[in-house]
């Protein structure tokens, strides 16, 4: 990683100086193809920041949303805050705000410090999801389901939460889309995702246009056939009625 | 006198300043069918949620099985298992079949075994005549078929009484006949049933008792030859002819 490593030497672009680009690619007139397979490379981080950032912000969110719909009128107010506070927030800011606080308690790389301030970040617009679908569900699910002898406990987790994670489901493909997208954030900590080798190859070559344009379509493509999967999914648990 | 199963000394229940009703007393004997009416708003259904503790009473006293139900510490879990409680609105699981709906609460409150819980749900949705149905979802059976699957839903669990808050009021009128034929074979079988409805064939048929309710209390009770023949107040006479001329006139087409 010494490779990628941050200087801070004052520069125009401040963070974002730019490492060393391998020799053969230097300043050349690349083909697009070429071009296209140097940035989809950065495509592993691309998906791994995802993949960190979207499952723990589900996690923290349906905690927070349970909290939230459950927990009382004070634990309520203490969310929403929560919420307010993240949602209000460019997630840049608090990539670099988290991050900064991160790394002074571990030493953390860019690329896990920037997934875990992203999935941070995310928790909060996933507990709205979240909570959105428990209230959609409604109490009577819950008082049914009391009504033959479920504990609160067994009466959310078996009758409430399963009916609202298929509520979500579109939702929450909004979100997975935002945070494929917003995952081009972490090009900022240092992390060689697909926006950042953009970049890099882009300016070595001086083919921004071009470059970015392949960023521009690997986004779209993971975009979109994220959202296709997300749909068939619903599809698939869709709950069958005649209605 | 056999010791009721079911008495209410007092009960009060109030949201904010308004008194839902208040000293409330009545008795339940073991295997009665108790039909309460009443005009809509005068507390019956919340009486229904008082006496399986879905709602709170501010004051007096619930005792069921020889024990107080609203005495501080019990265990309302344990309570509502004992009581079947049936919906206005069905309000089965929707994302469960009926199969599933029936069985979910033997797997988890009665820690039955997943064959168990299957045999004996299939033996409940038999019971209200709906077998061939155990694989259907919510949203593909009838009101009619929802409503007996909230029954056998609730019968799944062994209750010691059956309370259901207007079980037919939700129901397209040739739906209605299927449901009260279902709880007409219950009180014959002696099972302890409350039944808040409006269905004048199914109290004179079947209660041993109805309870005429209004503004909070009990006016009068009494058996369906009393209270439809020679009621003490003019009052129930009054209610119960007029009941009787836009509900029950016909049994819907069941005889």
């Amino acid at each position: 990683m010494a490779f990628f490593k941050l200087c801070f030497c004052g520069q125009k672009y401040g963070l974002l100086v730019l490492p060393v680009i391998r020799q053969e690619l230097k300043g050349e007139n690349l083909d697009f193809l070429t071009l296209l397979k140097y940035i989809a490379e950065g495509t592993a981080y691309t998906l791994g920041v995802t993949a960190i950032a979207l499952p723990s912000g589900l996690l923290i969110g349906i905690l927070l949303a349970f909290l939230y719909v459950y927990g009382g009128k004070g634990i309520a107010r203490v969310m929403n805050v929560y919420s307010t506070i993240m949602r209000g927030v460019p997630p840049l800011v608090l990539l670099f705000l988290l991050y900064f606080v991160v790394s002074k308690g571990i030493n953390l790389s860019g690329f896990w410090a920037g997934s875990i301030s992203l999935g941070i970040v995310s928790s909060a617009y996933q507990m709205e999801i979240i909570r959105g679908a428990l209230l959609s569900v409604g109490n009577d699910q819950l008082m049914a389901a009391r009504a033959i002898g479920m504990s609160r406990k067994q009466a959310v987790l078996n009758i409430v939460l399963p009916q609202a994670l298929r509520l979500a489901i579109p939702p929450w493909s909004n979100e997975a889309a935002i945070i494929i997208k917003d995952s081009s954030l972490v090009y900022a900590l240092g992390v060689p995702e697909i926006l950042r080798r953009a970049q890099l190859i882009g300016a070595s070559t001086q083919q921004p246009l071009l470059a970015y344009m392949s960023a521009a379509l690997i986004y779209f493509v993971l975009v979109t056939v994220t959202n296709r999967l997300l749909n068939m999914l619903e599809k698939k648990l869709t709950v069958p009625s005649n209605h | 006198m056999p010791e009721p199963i079911l008495s209410i000394r007092k009960l009060t229940k109030r949201y904010g300043d308004k008194v839902i009703f208040h000293d409330l007393d009545l008795d339940v004997n073991e295997g009665d069918t108790i039909v309460i009416i009443g005009p809509s708003g005068t507390g019956k259904s919340t009486l229904l949620r008082c006496i399986n503790l879905l709602t709170r009473s501010e004051s007096g006293q619930i005792w069921f099985g020889g024990k107080e139900i609203t005495a501080k510490g019990t265990n309302e879990d344990h309570v509502r298992q004992q009581i079947g409680m049936v919906f206005q609105n069905f309000l089965l699981f929707n994302h469960l079949s009926a199969l599933e709906n029936v069985k979910l609460g033997l797997i988890k409150v009665k820690h039955l075994s997943k064959a168990a819980a299957e045999a004996k749900a299939m033996e409940e949705l038999e019971r209200v005549g709906l077998a061939d149905w155990a694989g259907h979802y919510p949203g593909q059976l009838s009101g009619g078929q929802q409503q007996r699957v909230a029954i056998a839903r609730a019968l799944a669990m062994d209750p010691q009484i059956m309370l259901f808050d207007e079980p037919t009021s939700a129901l397209d009128p040739e739906l209605i006949g299927e449901v009260l034929e279902v709880m007409r074979s219950l009180a014959l079988e002696g099972m302890t049933m409350m039944v808040v409805t409006h269905e004048m064939g199914f109290a004179r048929e079947v209660a041993d008792r109805i309870v005429f309710m209004e503004k909070g209390s009990i006016v009068e009770e009494g058996s369906p030859n009393e209270m439809f023949n020679r009621p003490k107040f003019e009052r129930t006479r009054e209610f119960l002819w007029k009941i009787t001329e836009l509900y029950g006139k016909k049994d819907h087409g069941e005889e």
